[in-house]
């Protein structure tokens, strides 16, 4: 398991105190009438540092919301420490109310309030405040000023939860599955919008059950599976984690091709160590190896004259990060836990 | 924390629900003048030589009932759906991500539901003055006391009733099922000086019958309703902190 190993190296690089955020051994249970209690939460640590798209990446149910609920001191922890901006959420939630911008997963006005209303009565709760009006800009709300929360669409929604989120000029904004709902299109455009609000210098704790956000957008995260740590890192190191491996995969135009290929291919494995493995596909050829075993497919089939309509290379995701990790398929509802916001109680 | 804006951008958003503004400030007032205008037999004079007035329309025993109703409306049937929805909503919970505690937010809406009912409850004794000619009260203190008392040990029912229902829709259930019979103990279908011996018992001891017949002996000026003052009292007192207490925020 090198992942979880670097998880522990990279877990005590930073010395208590630097980070913006900093859990260590994080537990929370919760009780059920008659039975053993729930763990939510059984061990989790990880440190953000100021200025970063940080993740919290897992299956609905492993613990990502009860983990920052902990952390916004909205919820009792019942083991490990949280601290925020150095500050202890546990001990005085009201000492990080200031700084921190919440937005939770769930739509959290009166179907009545405006947007223009909503923005302006949050700002009025903070010392610090942001322009309603450059925020509604910002998130491209100014049009919908006067337009009541319940006749709004689902990224219209999401996108003023974040500014209202952002309106208290937070230096941590923690963005509960902030794309959940959201068509392709206004997914990709909230992303563009998290860069800018990284790159207006508040550090973001993105929690998330996407695998494709997490990797575009984090710079660093954890994922989680059933209230622990499965992995830690970049994306890139988490995915680089699995080893050389890398993937070429081939098509052609017919059975011909395709057949003397696979025949040179497989005649290429038993002399070329940089490649491992040439196996067909449904109706392409798959050839595993080295970092070159790109080069050494190209050259082979030139040299022939075999001429595929399509090579693709396959790369690792954080997919396969998690099934390396879990020995489990990943699935966003993964019934191995409930869902982790019913235990509201 | 200054909970100002908070309290302006709350009223302007509860003016918007037509159902809930029209029942909780014009239903009283026009339940009485609607009534009045429409049994003749509401605006005779009344045949009691003990009054102390020289002449009251029969709707007069009526009005103290209307403010008792008033207040049983706003309590029963506005303010619970309006706090389990904060909480079904996950208002409460998003407010305790910001510095506004979300009790403040409770706070504000007491305050928009006393005004309303202040509102709702001079229009009914308006109403009931200038159109059906009804007389002033004879001891408006003990009116003011009762209805003060009435309002403290009703609100306190519906924080409770609001407290524990987790859904609007069971709010307002629950409500309607503290808010009928309310409406029989206060005098709405049964006027209290015609009300059967036991039912008027059973209500004296009820927060919103108490309140009901302990208005009336102020309006009209007999003696002073103190076992009234003190039902209302001692339900306030044991319903409050039960309300406080139960008042789930998540």
């Amino acid at each position: 398991m090198a992942v979880t190993r670097s998880v522990a190296e990279s877990a005590t690089e930073s010395a208590p105190g630097t980070s913006v955020v900093d859990v260590r051994n994080l537990r929370k249970t919760y009780p059920v009438k008659g039975g053993p209690e729930k763990v939510a939460v059984a061990d989790v640590s990880f440190q953000v540092q100021r200025g970063e798209i940080f993740g919290i990446l897992g299956p609905n149910g492993a613990g990502k919301t009860t983990t920052v609920e902990c952390l916004a001191g909205l919820r009792r922890t019942d083991g490990g420490t949280v601290r925020l901006l150095g500050r202890d959420p546990q001990a005085d939630p009201a000492s990080v109310r200031e700084d921190v911008g919440v937005q939770l997963q769930e739509a959290a006005l009166h179907d009545r309030i405006t947007v223009g209303e909503a923005l302006d009565v949050f700002a009025s709760f903070y010392e610090r405040r942001a322009d309603p009006a450059e925020l509604m800009e910002l998130l491209d709300l100014t049009e919908h000023r006067k337009v009541q929360f319940g006749k709004l669409s689902g990224g219209q929604k999401q996108r003023l939860s974040i500014a209202l989120a952002l309106v208290g000029k937070p230096q941590v904004a923690i963005l509960d599955e902030l794309t959940t709902g959201l068509d392709p299109a206004a997914r990709r455009a909230t992303w563009d919008l998290v860069e800018r609000v990284r790159d207006s210098g508040v550090t973001i704790l993105l929690v998330t059950h996407f695998m494709d956000e997490a990797e575009r957008l984090c710079d660093r995260l954890v994922v989680i599976d059933r209230g622990t740590v499965v992995a830690q890192g970049t994306p890139t190191e988490l995915t680089d984690s699995l080893g050389g491996d890398r993937g070429v995969r081939l098509r052609f135009a017919d059975d011909a091709g395709r057949g003397r290929a696979l025949d040179l291919l497989t005649a290429l494995a038993t002399r070329d160590d940089d490649v491992t493995g040439v196996t067909p596909a449904g109706g392409e050829i798959e050839v595993t190896g080295t970092r070159k075993v790109l080069f050494a497919v190209v050259r082979e089939l030139a040299a022939a004259d075999v001429v595929p309509d399509d090579v693709r290379t396959v790369t690792h995701t954080l997919e396969d990060v998690f099934v390396h990790v879990t020995g489990r398929e990943y699935r966003a509802d993964d019934d191995a836990d409930d869902n982790e916001n019913e235990e509201a109680a | 924390m200054n909970t100002g804006p908070l309290l302006t951008t709350e009223t302007k958003v509860w003016l918007r629900d037509p159902a809930a503004v029209f029942f909780a400030l014009v239903f009283p007032a026009l339940l009485l003048v609607g009534l009045g205008l429409v049994i003749p037999d509401f605006r005779n004079p009344m045949e009691d030589p003990g009054l102390p007035w020289d002449s009251a329309p029969n709707v007069t025993v009526w009005l103290p009932t209307m403010l008792a109703l008033a207040v049983a409306t706003i309590s029963l049937t506005t303010m619970p759906v309006q706090f389990a929805t904060f909480r079904e909503k996950g208002v409460l919970r998003r407010l305790a991500t910001t510095p506004m505690p979300p009790r403040n937010l409770i706070g504000a809406h007491l305050v928009i539901n006393v005004v309303a009912l202040l509102v709702a409850a001079s229009a009914a004794v308006v109403g009931g003055m200038t159109i059906l000619d009804v007389p002033f009260a004879v001891n408006p203190l003990v009116v003011l006391l009762c209805f003060v008392l009435a309002t403290t040990a009703m609100f306190s029912l519906g924080l409770l009733v609001a407290a524990r229902a987790d859904r609007a829709s069971a709010a307002s259930g629950i409500g309607m099922l503290i808010y009928f019979p309310s409406l029989l103990f206060s005098g709405v279908w049964v006027p209290i000086p015609v009300m059967p011996e036991w039912m008027a018992q059973i209500a004296k001891y009820t927060p919103i019958g108490a309140a009901s017949q302990g208005m009336l002996a102020g309006w009209f000026g007999d003696d002073f309703p103190l076992t009234q003052v003190l039902v209302m009292a001692a339900w306030t007192a044991v319903l409050f902190p039960l309300g406080v207490k139960l008042f789930r925020w998540t």
